[in-house]
C-alpha cells in the first residue's frame, strides 16, 4: 500500500533537488562536459596553456603586452635560494605576497600587510616569523601547492591596496572581479568577496560570496553564497546591491587586452582594483570555472553562442569589442 | 567547426567491428555469451583382452581422432609392464603396447575424452579409399554381380547404389547367405561398390549411449561422392551419421590387430559428463595451434594475467562514465579502477577495511610528517616506506590472530597508496576534512562501482573469450569523450538556476 506512496516521495524529492536537463538548456546553463569539448579544447590552443598556468610567465607576457600587474619583488627558484629570503625582502618597505607561479585555486598564497620589529603581520592579524615565510617558500619550491606536486617557482610581489570603494564588502581578503572573456568579447562578469566562513579566502565552495555584475556598467545583479541568493553580506551587513564596480571601462578594457596577449579564445581573467595604480591582473585561467553563471543568475550559452556567430572578417579593436558587449549584455536596455 | 563525420565513422566502424568480431568468435567457435554453459564429452575406455603364452606380444589398438562432431580432448593408457607409443599410419593413429614376455589373461586400457563439438576440425583430410580389384571364386562372384547389377539398375547416384545394394542383400536371402560363407555382408558391399566405381569402405563405429559396458564396434559403409561422403548403416540401408556416432577406425584397417597372443578382443564402456565449456575449450586448444586468434592458446598461467588484463577498460568505462555522466569527483583520475583490481584479489570487504585501515592510520601519521617539513620527493618516499611497514605490521597481526583473510592486504598497490595517502593528506590541509571525505568517497564508490562491474562472472566471461568487446568499450569511451550534455551532479548543482527562472 505505501509503496507507490514512498515511490511518489523520492521522485519528487528527485525532482526537488535536480533540475531538468531541458530546463537548464532552456535557460542557456553551460555544462563541464560542453565547456571541455566545445570552448576549451576549440578555443584554447593546448601550448598556451603553459603560458597561464605558469603566473611568472603571465606576468612577464603581460609586462610586454603593457597589461598592469603588481610589481615583482623577487623570484626565489632553488631550495638554497630561500635563505637569501629576508635578503629580498628589504627590498620593499611595506606589505607583500608570496605565491607558487603554478598554484591553482589560490592554494599557498601568503599575504603580510605589513612589516615590523614584531614580524610579518598576516591578513589574519596574525604575525609570523622569517623563518615561517622561509618555510613556506621551501614548500611551494618543493610543489606542495603545484598541480601534480611539480617542482616550483615562489613569486613575491608587492601588495595591493584595493579599494576603499569595497571596505565592508569584504572580510579580509582581496576582492578579485573575475570576467569571462571569449574571442575577446567579455561575456560574464562576477566578483568574488571573502567572507569569515570563507577564511579569507575566494573560494566559492568554501563560502565565499559571489556578486554577478553587470558587463554594462559593473553594478551588482545578484549575489550569492553557499549557491543560495543573499541580499546583505553575512559578515558586515551591508547591502549587495549597492556594489558597483568603479572604472568599470578600464577594467573591461584590462581583461579584452587579455585576449591579445594570451592568445586564449575562452579565458577567465582575475581583475583586481588597486587603489593607486587602478585595475591590475592578478592572473589568467585558461579554465575557469561555471559558478559564475550561479552568481549571475544566467546562463553562458547564449552569449557564447552571440559571439561565435559574430562574423570573422570584421576586426573589432578592443574599444569596440568593450563598446559591443556593454551594449549587448547589460540588464539595463 | 571541423566536421564531426569522421569521428562517428570511426565510431560506428570500431563499434561494427566489435559487434561482428564478437558474433564471429560465438557462431564460428561456439563460445556462449553466458559462463557456467555445459558442454557433454564422453570418456571412452577400450578393453583390450587376449591370452598370452610367454610370447613377445605387440598389440595395436586403432583409435579415434578430431572427427567432424567430436573434438578429441585426451587420452590415456593404463597398461603395467607393457611399453607404448602411438604411431600414425596410413591406416590411421594406433595405440601399440609391445612386451617381451607375457602369460595368461592379459588386459589392457585405453581411454579416451571427446568433446562433443559442431565445429570440431579434423586433424587429417579424409583420405577417399583407392579401388583394389578383387578376382573372386565362382559361384561367388556370379552371385554378387547379379546382385550389383540389379542395384545398378534401380540406382541413378553412387548413394542411391550403395542404398539399392544393401536392399538387395537383404531381399535375396539366398544369395545373401552364399555370399555370407566367403566373408561378412559388409566387405561384400564395399567390394561391390569399389567395383561399380564408386569409392566405399568399411568402417567400425561406436553408438555412444551413457553408462553403456562391454559394447563393440558397428560396422558401417561409408560411401564417396567426389569429396563429400555418408554413412550407411549395413542393415538398414539407413544413410546419415547419427548424432551419438563415433567412428572409431574410419581409414581401412583393422580395428585391432594382436601379434604373439590368441582369443584377443576389444569391448568398450562410456560415460557422458558435462564440463564446463572453458574447461572443455581449454583442452580443446592445448595443443591445437591452428588458425586461431584465441587466449586460450596460451599458458594457463599468461590466460590467468590476461584475464586480469582484459578487464581493465571495462573499469576504466566505469570511471569515464561516473565522471562525465554523473561527474564524482575522484582523487587521482584511474586511482579508482587500480583499488578494484586489488579489491578483486582480496574480496570485496576485506579489500575495504584493509584500504580504510591503511589510508587512516597513514594519515595520521602523515600528519607527523608534515610537521618535519621535508622535501616532496623524501616525503612521498617515507609514506610508502611507511606503507609498506603497516601492510607487514597488518599482515603479522592478522595472522596472529588466526585471520588468513588479513594477509591478503598485500595485494594493494603500494606506490598507489602512498600516492592517495600524500593527496589526501594535502587536500585536508589546504580544503578540510569534508573535501577528503567526498573525493575519498567519490574514489571508493567508483572502485567499488568499477569492482562489482569487473567481478560479474558475465563480464569476465565476455571479455576474456570476445576480443572484439574490446572494440565496443573503445568506441563507448570515444562517444563518451564527445558528450556535451550535462553532469547528473550538475543538475542539482544549477537548480537555482531554474526556480530563479520562474520568479
Amino acid at each position: 500500500m505505501s509503496e507507490p506512496a514512498v515511490k511518489m516521495n523520492w521522485f519528487q524529492t528527485m525532482r526537488e533537488r535536480y533540475a531538468h536537463p531541458g530546463a537548464l538548456s532552456k535557460i542557456g546553463v553551460l555544462g563541464m562536459n560542453r565547456r571541455n569539448v566545445s570552448y576549451i579544447s576549440r578555443y584554447n590552443p593546448r601550448h598556451l596553456f603553459p603560458l597561464v598556468d605558469d603566473k611568472l610567465q603571465t606576468k612577464e607576457l603581460a609586462l610586454e603586452a603593457g597589461v598592469k600587474v603588481p610589481d615583482l619583488i623577487g623570484v626565489i627558484s632553488e631550495q638554497h635560494a630561500v635563505k637569501e629570503l629576508s635578503h629580498i625582502l628589504q627590498r620593499c618597505s611595506s606589505g607583500f605576497c608570496i605565491k607558487p607561479a603554478h598554484g591553482s585555486g589560490g592554494k599557498g598564497i601568503m599575504v603580510i600587510t605589513r612589516q615590523s620589529e614584531e614580524g610579518y603581520r598576516k591578513s589574519n592579524g596574525q604575525f609570523a616569523t622569517i623563518s615561517d615565510l622561509e618555510r613556506h617558500v621551501s614548500n611551494i619550491l618543493a610543489g606542495l601547492f603545484s598541480l601534480g606536486g611539480r617542482a616550483d617557482v615562489a613569486i613575491i610581489e608587492d601588495l595591493i591596496h584595493f579599494d576603499d570603494c569595497f571596505s565592508g564588502f569584504s572580510y579580509e581578503g582581496v576582492p578579485d572581479t573575475r570576467i569571462i572573456v571569449f574571442r575577446g568579447f567579455p561575456v560574464m562578469a562576477m566578483m568574488r568577496l571573502s567572507t569569515a566562513d570563507s577564511n579569507g579566502k575566494a573560494n566559492l565552495h568554501q563560502g565565499a560570496v559571489g556578486v554577478g555584475l553587470d558587463i554594462g556598467d559593473g553594478h551588482a545583479l545578484r549575489a550569492v553564497q553557499f549557491d543560495k541568493p543573499i541580499l546583505l553580506h553575512p559578515d558586515t551587513g551591508l547591502n549587495m546591491m549597492t556594489l558597483k564596480v568603479p572604472h568599470w571601462e578600464e577594467v573591461l578594457t584590462l581583461a579584452v587586452s587579455c585576449y591579445e596577449m594570451s592568445g586564449l579564445g575562452y579565458l577567465g581573467t582575475d581583475i583586481v582594483l588597486d587603489r593607486f595604480k587602478g585595475p591590475m591582473l592578478l592572473e589568467l585561467n585558461a579554465r575557469p570555472g561555471l559558478t559564475i553563471q550561479i552568481a549571475n543568475g544566467k546562463g553562458l550559452l547564449p552569449r557564447l553562442r552571440q559571439i561565435e556567430s559574430l562574423s570573422h572578417k570584421k576586426r573589432m579593436s578592443v574599444a569596440d569589442r568593450v563598446a559591443y558587449a556593454r551594449e549587448h549584455f547589460t540588464d539595463h536596455r | 567547426m571541423a566536421s564531426r563525420t569522421p569521428f562517428y565513422i570511426l565510431v560506428s566502424l570500431l563499434f561494427l567491428a566489435g559487434t561482428a568480431l564478437t558474433l564471429h568468435r560465438h557462431i564460428a567457435f561456439d563460445i556462449p555469451w553466458f559462463p557456467g554453459e555445459q558442454r557433454q564429452t564422453w570418456s571412452i575406455e577400450a578393453k583390450v583382452d587376449f591370452e598370452a603364452d610367454g610370447n613377445p606380444v605387440t598389440a595395436r589398438l586403432a583409435i579415434p581422432n578430431t572427427q567432424p562432431g567430436f573434438t578429441q580432448l585426451n587420452q590415456q593408457t593404463a597398461s603395467p609392464g607393457y611399453g607404448l607409443s602411438f604411431v600414425e599410419r596410413e591406416s590411421g593413429t594406433y595405440a601399440e603396447w609391445s612386451i617381451r614376455e607375457a602369460n595368461g589373461d592379459q588386459s589392457l586400457y585405453y581411454k579416451v575424452d571427446m568433446l562433443v563439438d559442431p565445429f570440431a576440425i579434423p586433424d587429417e583430410q579424409t583420405v577417399i579409399p583407392s579401388a583394389k580389384p578383387n578376382v573372386e571364386k565362382e559361384p561367388y562372384a556370379t552371385a554378387a554381380q547379379m546382385i550389383l547389377e540389379r542395384a545398378i539398375e534401380r540406382s541413378s547416384s553412387n548413394y542411391t547404389l550403395a542404398r539399392e545394394l544393401i536392399h538387395e542383400f537383404n531381399n535375396q536371402q539366398q544369395t545373401a547367405e552364399l555370399l555370407a560363407q566367403v566373408k561378412p555382408k559388409t566387405a561384400w558391399i564395399s567390394q561391390l561398390l569399389q567395383e561399380a566405381g564408386v569409392p566405399a569402405r568399411r568402417i567400425h563405429a561406436l553408438e555412444l549411449e551413457d553408462g553403456r559396458r562391454r559394447q563393440s564396434l558397428i560396422e558401417y559403409i561409408q560411401v564417396f561422392d567426389g569429396e563429400e561422403y555418408d554413412i550407411f548403416n549395413p542393415e538398414t540401408g539407413e544413410q546419415g551419421q547419427a548424432e551419438n556416432m563415433l567412428l572409431w577406425q574410419y581409414h581401412s584397417g583393422p580395428v585391432l590387430e594382436v601379434i604373439g597372443a590368441t582369443n584377443a578382443q576389444v569391448s568398450y564402456s562410456m560415460i557422458s559428463q558435462e564440463q564446463p565449456f572453458n574447461i572443455a575449450l581449454n583442452q580443446k586448444f592445448a595443443d591445437n595451434e591452428w588458425l586461431n586468434f584465441s587466449l586460450y592458446t596460451l599458458p594457463l598461467e599468461e590466460q590467468a594475467i590476461f584475464k586480469g588484463i582484459l578487464l581493465i577498460p571495462v573499469g576504466v568505462l566505469i570511471v569515464v562514465l561516473m565522471r562525465i555522466l554523473v561527474g564524482i569527483k575522484t582523487s587521482g583520475t584511474f586511482m579508482p579502477v587500480l583499488i578494484a583490481m586489488a579489491f578483486i584479489q582480496t574480496s570485496l570487504l576485506t579489500g575495504l577495511i584493509g584500504f580504510l585501515l591503511i589510508v587512516g592510520v597513514g594519515l595520521m601519521i602523515r600528519s607527523y610528517l608534515s610537521y618535519l617539513n621535508l622535501l616532496l620527493v623524501a616525503r612521498i618516499s617515507a609514506v610508502i616506506i611507511m606503507v609498506i611497514g603497516m601492510i607487514a605490521i597488518f599482515s603479522i597481526i592478522a595472522y596472529k590472530f588466526g585471520l588468513t583473510e588479513g594477509m591478503k592486504i598485500t595485494f594493494f598497490p603500494m606506490i598507489i597508496l602512498a600516492w592517495t595517502i600524500e593527496r589526501m593528506s594535502i587536500l585536508w590541509e589546504e580544503e578540510g576534512a569534508k573535501q577528503v571525505m567526498i573525493q575519498g568517497g567519490g574514489s571508493l564508490l567508483v572502485a567499488i562501482l568499477a569492482y562489482m562491474a569487473m567481478n560479474l562472472d558475465w563480464v569476465r566471461h565476455l571479455t576474456f573469450n570476445f576480443m572484439g568487446i574490446q572494440l565496443i568499450l573503445m568506441a563507448l569511451t570515444l562517444v563518451a569523450g564527445s558528450y556535451t550534455g550535462y553532469r547528473l551532479l550538475e543538475l542539482k548543482r544549477f537548480k537555482p538556476l531554474t526556480k530563479l527562472d520562474k520568479s
